[in-house]
């Protein structure tokens, strides 16, 4: 890998940005690479436009997916074979209310590799004798916070506060950003009148495909530890590409 | 990728070379995912892993050639290799590691 691709690479890891890169392993072109940066940026060079247009192609596909692949490439009769790697940022997992789930919620997420941010206004709520294992806690309005520390395709959003006031706002936050995950807390009830506030707020109804809820999936669960056992279990299973909720699906 | 920037950095500025290799293709119970990175200095020293130990010594090997020679290398390492008895893999699993050179 030459020093130009490599400090792209670096600077996009450094940022926090998600990119993918190309490399044939085999063949008249071996060692040659394409790097595809978030905003749509590609470096590189793979030997031929031609391959270039249909690895371009997978490599939005891969970045998308957020995993790696490899993968054949047939171009006149020649068969190349082509790692496509994606480099995502590390994990983050928001929560809004530092409620009772949110506790072993956070207890769950860190050895599984999330950074954790608790997010709640309340003191009584969000505090370190509480919270001794997050990673971040954040005594600031929800909303406020969330566009503050922005939100990108690694980060997990859990609105767990139950409070309205809190709720519809940081989930509007979250339907307007690119968040890998949405899952809020609340009967279907509840969700029914979020939702119908957020309409009347003007946001697309398009995106409410995107949020999971009720919240986590269904084991079953009684109390505050299994309830953050289904989030998180559901959680993973999105990381993992098992469960796909987008706009359309 | 992220948690071996550093290790890369600092072999950077005391001059030595790297190479790097990757996992780009894992089958069975393979003990690392695709996509796990191992980089290798030209002093033999190295920060990641691409298995549970079993083929690291192998790879190592592998990367200070490829090194010397700047053209990178695709190899094959798991129980249906004529190297089994070797650096098989323990696990009955079987990775492609690509090893290539970093150039500053």
């Amino acid at each position: 890998m030459n020093t130009l691709l490599f400090d792209a690479l670096k600077t996009a890891i450094e940022n926090r940005q998600i990119c993918a890169l190309a490399t044939v392993l085999s063949g008249s072109a071996l060692g040659k690479k394409l790097l595809l940066l978030q905003d749509g940026t590609l470096l590189g060079d793979l030997g031929s436009s031609e391959i270039n247009q249909t690895v371009q192609a997978h490599l939005l596909e891969q970045m998308k997916a957020q995993t790696p692949s490899q993968i054949t490439i047939k171009l006149k009769e020649t068969e190349t074979p082509v790692f496509v790697d994606v480099f995502p940022p590390p994990p983050r997992l928001m929560i809004v209310g530092a409620v009772h789930i949110a506790i072993p919620l956070v207890t769950y997420a860190k050895p599984l590799g999330f950074y954790t941010i608790v997010i709640d206004p309340r003191k009584a709520f969000a505090n370190r004798e509480r919270f001794p294992h997050a990673d971040e806690l954040i005594l600031e309005w929800p909303a406020d916070a969330m566009a503050r520390l922005g939100i990108d395709v690694s980060t997990f959003v859990t609105i767990l506060s139950h409070d309205n006031k809190f709720d519809v706002p940081a989930l509007q936050v979250a339907l307007q950003s690119p968040a890998r995950y949405i899952g809020i807390l609340g009967s279907r009830k509840t969700h029914e009148g979020r939702l119908a506030e957020l309409k009347e707020i003007g946001v697309d109804e398009k995106l409410f495909q995107r949020i999971h809820s009720p919240i986590g999936l269904d084991l079953g669960a009684v109390g505050a530890a299994e309830i953050a056992l289904t989030i998180i279990a559901e959680i993973l299973a999105v990381k993992r590409n098992k469960l796909i909720k987008t706009i359309g699906s | 990728m992220r948690e071996l920037l550093p290790t890369i950095e600092k072999w950077k500025q005391e001059g030595k070379q790297i190479a790097l290799a990757t996992i780009v293709q894992a089958y069975g119970s393979a003990p690392r995912p695709l996509g796990s990175k191992m980089v290798i200095s030209s002093t033999g020293d190295f920060a990641g892993s691409v298995s549970g130990g079993c083929i690291e010594g192998a790879v190592i090997e592998e990367a200070l050639n490829v090194m010397k020679t700047g053209v990178p290398k695709l190899l094959d390492y798991g129980i249906s290799n004529n190297q089994a008895w070797d650096i098989g893999l323990a696990c009955g699993g079987s990775v492609q590691v690509y090893v290539e050179a970093l150039n500053w």
